[in-house]
């Protein structure tokens, strides 16, 4: 559905090219949720902002639909972004507007003439989003959860095919974080909404993204199913994300197992296999030993998983892991 | 010699023309208010939109427009006055009286208004232009639908600064004729030194200052949501 090809861009700063992205080329899939992660400054906003055309790539095309949206005209450009929602990290509504005119907005906007199918819409949206009593307030009379709710409601007046959202839980605190994710995820359920979503945050992608896009400096690291990228990253940056993420410093890590005997392996389970007593039943029949070094059992969007990382010693360790492959576990050898 | 005290007090005080001068006064100052608005107004939004990283930045146009208006503004009030005679005559037939007055107040409070509309839409938080054009708005819509309204208040106390800079125009262009309160201050106060017309005519002038501030303070609350 959003197709970036051979994307380049960067910025002229004072005489100079800055690269922002060198190189983009994937697909986004209708109706999915597709996160962009990427620390600071790698790209992300500069990637989202091509699809809406906030931002022109300096070469490559952006299709939307199989249409080449970066060689259209003004009014095409303008046409097109009607279809696309967007909301922002630090909301971006107009204070001078209550929340029901800024729900309107987009509406009037695009030249809707007839105010009771405005007030008709506003009002669906804002009960949509659990804002119906706060209609007649101005936005800075409101919480930041509440502004971000507004600011869905806004972008989804248009009944856009795509919502683009900027760091868009960045400002919030977890527990409104994570109310206003689900609400992502219901609206996506609901109206089939595609959702790129970009954020630093691995939490935001883990909880509600289908897949995920690592970027680091310009470039896609690492693309696939938030599982897979997550519970088995491959390129050093998903790696810090899941390291930082699970509050693990790599060096300290390192140093404890060096004190621990035997072989170390990372276990991970993901679906009906997390809840099974497989590693107890393993070792009775290997007749090995194990201690659990770290670990944590989690969700990803729907999906439990969880991931161990085991020391083992006596026994027949090879048949264990084997064993532990055979019932679908993914064993990762750490230290041998 | 007249003093405030010598034939009582405010003896040298003519009510009716004090009342006249104030009417020439208010008259010039709504008169050049109203037109420095709509002169200043646009072009405060032009200065705004083409400067550097805006809608429709052009470096070329932003420069002539900020050289005119610096060089407008550079040049003393007094002076200004004296040079536009010839262009005042050519636009309302007089140099005098209050239709005289009002050019050469619009063209010296004009560059001033515009430059405060530009400061006020520069304050207007980025993010908003940007989800107004994501929503695929137009830029005159993003000007007058998003800019302006969020601009509201900085608007209203960049025109109470601008009518107050008006007011002590008025007062000069009494210089050269241009009638009013200044000009009464001028003729009987400091040139005949009659104190007493003086004192009233400055007292007017304070007092209409202050109104101006407060009913713009007033409304510069009314119309902040933040
Ligand atoms: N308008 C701009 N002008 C110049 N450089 C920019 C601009 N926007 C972004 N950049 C640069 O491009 C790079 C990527 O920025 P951005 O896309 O904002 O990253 P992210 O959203 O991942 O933090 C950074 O080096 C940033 O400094
Ligand atoms: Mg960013």
């Amino acid at each position: 559905m959003i197709t970036f090809k051979h994307i380049h861009k960067a910025y002229r700063v004072g005489g100079s090219d800055i690269p922002a992205l060198q190189g983009i080329d994937f697909e986004i899939q209708a109706g999915e949720i597709f996160g962009i992660i990427g620390h600071s400054g790698a790209g992300k906003s500069t990637l989202v902002r091509l699809i809406n055309l906030l931002e022109r790539p300096t070469s490559g095309q952006v299709l939307i639909d199989n249409v080449d949206i970066t060689a259209l005209d003004a009014e095409g450009v303008r046409l097109q972004r009607q279809r696309i929602g967007m909301i922002f990290q630090h909301f971006n509504l107009l204070s001078s507007k209550t929340v029901a005119q800024n729900v309107a907005f987009p509406l009037e906007l695009a030249g809707v003439a007839n105010k009771h199918q405005i007030r008709k819409r506003v009002a669906a949206l804002l009960a949509r989003v659990g804002l119906t009593d706060h209609a007649d307030k101005y936005p800075a009379q409101l919480s930041g959860g509440q502004k971000q709710r507004v600011g869905i409601a806004r972008a989804l007046a248009t009944e856009p095919k795509i919502l683009l959202c900027d760091e868009a839980t960045s400002a919030l605190d977890p527990q409104t974080t994570q109310s206003v994710l689900q609400l992502l995820a219901d609206i996506n359920r609901e109206l089939g909404l595609t959702i790129v979503i970009i954020t630093h945050e691995m939490d935001v992608v883990r909880r509600i993204a289908d897949r995920v896009a690592v970027l680091d400096a310009g470039r896609v690291a690492e693309i696939g199913p938030v599982a897979e990228v997550f519970l088995h990253p491959k390129h050093a940056t998903t790696r810090r994300f899941v390291l930082e993420d699970e509050h693990v410093d790599e060096g300290e890590e390192r140093d404890d197992f060096a004190h621990v005997p035997g072989r170390i392996v990372r276990l991970t389970f993901t679906g009906d296999s997390t809840y099974e007593p497989l590693l107890g039943a393993v070792a009775r029949a290997t007749g090995i030993d194990f201690s659990i070094l770290a670990g944590r059992i989690d969700r990803i969007k729907d999906t439990p998983y969880g991931q161990l990382t085991v020391a083992f010693t006596g026994g027949d360790v090879p048949a264990a892991l084997a064993q532990l492959a055979g019932r679908g576990l993914a064993v990762e050898e750490v230290r041998a | 010699m007249n003093t405030f005290f010598a034939n009582g007090l405010f003896a040298n005080v003519d009510w009716p023309e004090i009342w006249q001068a104030s009417l020439d006064t208010l008259l010039m100052l709504g008169g050049s208010f109203v037109f420095t608005v709509l002169l200043g107004l646009p072009l405060g939004v032009l200065l705004f939109l083409t400067s550097k990283r805006q809608l429709l930045a052009q470096p070329v146009v932003y420069g002539v427009l900020s050289f005119i208006a610096n060089i407008i503004r550079s040049v003393p009030f007094v002076i200004l006055l004296i040079v536009l005679i010839p262009v005042t005559e050519l636009i309302v037939g007089t140099s005098l009286g209050v239709a005289g007055a009002i050019p050469p107040l619009v063209i010296g409070a004009t560059p001033f208004f515009a430059r405060l509309v530009e400061t006020a839409l520069r304050e207007v938080d980025q993010g908003i232009v940007e989800a107004t054009q994501a929503m695929g708005a137009t830029t005159t819509q993003i000007v007058l639908r998003a800019l302006l309204p969020e601009a509201k208040p900085g608007l209203i106390a960049s025109c109470t600064v601008t009518a107050i800079t008006l007011i002590s125009y008025t007062a000069m262009s009494g210089l050269i004729g241009g009638g009013g309160l200044g000009d009464l201050a001028i003729r009987y106060g400091y040139q005949r030194y009659q104190s007493d017309v003086m004192a009233v005519t400055v007292v007017l002038l304070v007092i209409v200052v202050q109104v101006l501030q407060m009913l713009g303070d007033r409304l510069v609350i009314h119309f902040s949501r933040k």
